[in-house]
């Protein structure tokens, strides 16, 4: 015992109990950190009570002097710190917010048109409007408005539009949705006119090598009473946008994925299948998930990434 | 006398008396409060328990272990809130047993989806997710289109739910009760005695997964994709309401 209180140093007190009859316990003094960073603990505390809510009384709470202040419905409200009214404060008068704020308002007020003609506008409806694209319309469309595959999803960085690419037609399409409709055929056509209006279809783009037999057949019934295709597709088979119906003149496709087939055997066959179980695509609406500015930003951007009218 | 901290320390009594006064006064305070606080979930008009067949792809969902990539948990935070919508409230998972709010975003939050994506993209997207989104990470989920439901102990799962607290109806009363709560059509399709009928006839009704022959794990798990997030009309309340209840 002497021993170590020696290798110790002197000046290391004991509790003063000795068990076993040489067994005793140091008693140092607790270290300065240690120490100081307890009482900055109750200081830490003590200021938090202050600032933030803290203590329960009766079926209420200490609410601090933080108190957080934003808009609501016109008024000002004040209430005692909390995370919901930081984040609508942030939404209000935060730094970023505020300076977006400031181009929305800019770009709400102009014209689709002064839109277009101002760099600086449309340095920021490309910037916003990228990633609220990413954000909801990738997914469908793909990246950039090219869909990974054809058929459940109209490529819109193409020059083809089914139902106008004009900025108004764009926004409406945006705003309220598409839904494109056209009928099954499988039921009312037999094989052989399945086959002739398909030739038909993709002769007029040039698309195969059609045996003529076939195409007049084709084209007797598109345009007549049998098939009445041309109500939808127009006599022109060129399409209307009010119905939303494909161009079957161009070499753009939509629903038959005619670029991706290898042999005319099997664009017929593509097309064919498109005749023969009708279409039904949907374009959700997007006025209740995304605000008036940003369709008209989306608006802007998907007008640019194709051939907009 | 002096006091020093020694007298509690060697006096085990003593020391065990103060423990438990300092874990009580603590323990007090953030427990008591919740039993006089009356309104820590909103209130909000929408929110219901699932019908038979959203709660049936509910369970697929837990099944696939959606949630190890998901979460479902909207956070007030700008950034989330321009990417997902409003942040979620309490009120929206008060019929989730268990809730599947996470925090794992490998993929992103779908406590919003609902509505987002058409039926058919749901579909084309579970069972190869790289056909429509080429740089992807989700797993395909093709026998979700294959695998006929099984619905033949909906009635029970309905029951289980019940069982910690979700209002599906066994008696009559609480079926009175469902129609005042969520009117009449809602009530109906909370009927436990009616649980096979009606999740065979909202499949069939609304063809989930395009093929309206078959009631398929896939009309499930698009049922309940596309009801996440639409409950509430947040059009209804002023921006300041739901701050009220923190
Ligand atoms: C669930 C998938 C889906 C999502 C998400 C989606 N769309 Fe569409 N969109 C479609 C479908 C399907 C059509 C084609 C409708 C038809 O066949 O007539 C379409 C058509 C369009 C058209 C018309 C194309 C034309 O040729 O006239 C535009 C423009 C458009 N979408 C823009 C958008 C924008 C902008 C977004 C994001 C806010 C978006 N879409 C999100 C599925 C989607
Ligand atoms: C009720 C109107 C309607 C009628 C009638 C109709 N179509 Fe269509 N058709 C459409 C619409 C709308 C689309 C585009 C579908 C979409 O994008 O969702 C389309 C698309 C097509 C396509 C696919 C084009 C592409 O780019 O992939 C072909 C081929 C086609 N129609 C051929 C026909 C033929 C042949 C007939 C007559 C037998 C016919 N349609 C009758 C409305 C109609
Ligand atoms: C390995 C992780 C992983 C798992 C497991 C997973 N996902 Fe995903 N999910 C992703 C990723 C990554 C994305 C984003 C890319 C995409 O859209 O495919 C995504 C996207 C989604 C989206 C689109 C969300 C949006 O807003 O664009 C939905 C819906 C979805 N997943 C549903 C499911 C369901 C249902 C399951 C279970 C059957 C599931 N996921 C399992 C990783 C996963």
């Amino acid at each position: 015992m002497a021993d170590q209180q020696q290798t110790h140093g002197n000046a290391v007190q004991t509790t003063g109990h000795a068990w076993d009859g040489d067994l005793q316990e140091f008693n140092n003094p607790l270290p300065t950190w240690w120490l100081w960073t307890f009482y900055a603990t109750i200081v830490f505390a003590l200021v938090y009570w202050i600032l933030y809510p803290a203590w329960p009384i009766g079926n209420s709470f200490t609410k601090g002097i933080n108190t957080i202040t934003f808009e609501s419905n016109g008024e000002q409200v004040t209430t005692h710190w909390n995370t919901r009214s930081l984040f609508i404060k942030e939404m209000q008068s935060g730094e970023q917010a505020l300076k977006q704020q400031a181009y929305l308002q800019k770009v709400n007020d102009a014209s689709y048109e002064q839109i277009q003609n101002d760099p600086e506008m449309m340095g920021f409806v490309n910037a916003k409007a990228k990633s609220l694209f990413g954000d909801n319309c990738a997914a469908c469309h793909g990246i950039g408005g090219a869909p990974a595959m054809v058929g459940l999803f109209p490529n819109l960085s193409d020059d083809a539009w089914l139902w106008g690419g004009k900025v108004d037609q764009i926004e409406q399409t945006i705003a309220s949705g598409r839904h494109g409709f056209m009928p099954a055929f499988g039921a009312t056509f037999s094989d052989q006119q399945l086959d002739q209006v398909a030739n038909y279809v993709l002769s007029l783009s040039g698309a195969i090598a059609a045996d003529p037999a076939k195409v007049a057949a084709g084209q007797k019934i598109f345009q007549g009473e049998t098939g009445g295709c041309y109500y939808c597709h127009t006599k022109q088979a060129t399409g209307m946008a009010s119905v939303g119906s494909a161009n079957l003149t161009d070499a753009i496709w939509t629903v038959a994925d005619v670029p991706g087939a290898g042999s005319d055997e099997e664009k017929i066959a593509r097309v064919r299948s498109v005749i023969e179980k009708g279409v039904q695509r949907t374009m959700p609406a997007w006025k209740d998930r995304l605000s008036a500015a940003d369709i008209k930003l989306l608006t802007v951007y998907v007008h640019g990434l194709g051939g907009g009218q | 006398m002096k006091f020093t901290h020694e007298k509690i320390e060697i006096n085990v009594g003593l020391m065990m008396f103060l423990t438990m006064l300092a874990i009580g006064i603590g323990g007090l305070v953030e427990i008591v409060p919740l039993f006089y606080i009356k309104d820590t979930i909103e209130k909000v008009e929408g929110v219901r328990p699932y019908t038979p067949l959203e709660q049936r792809g509910r369970d697929i969902y837990t099944r696939e272990g959606c949630y190890l990539c998901h979460s479902q948990m909207i956070r007030p935070f700008r950034d989330e809130a321009m990417r997902y919508g409003h942040y979620s409230l309490a009120a929206e998972s008060q019929y989730d047993h268990p809730f599947q709010w996470g925090s794992k975003r490998t993929g992103p939050d779908l406590a919003r989806v609902g509505g987002k994506y058409n039926n058919q993209w749901h579909v084309q997207h579970l069972i190869a997710p790289r056909s429509v989104v080429p740089e992807s990470i989700m797993p395909n989920y093709p026998w979700l289109l294959k695998n006929d439901l099984d619905y033949s102990d909906m009635a029970d799962r309905m029951r289980a739910l019940k069982a910690v607290g979700v209002p599906y109806s066994e008696t009559e009363a609480e079926y009175q009760a469902n129609v005042e709560q969520f009117g009449q059509e809602a009530a109906d399709k909370f009927n436990i005695h009616t649980a096979e009928e009606t999740l065979l006839a909202e499949a069939q009704a609304n063809d989930f997964d395009g093929d309206p022959t078959r009631v398929t794990e896939m009309d499930a798990l698009v049922a309940y994709l596309q009801v996440l997030g639409t409950m509430v009309d947040f059009s209804k309340y002023d921006e300041g309401y739901f701050a009220e209840f923190r």
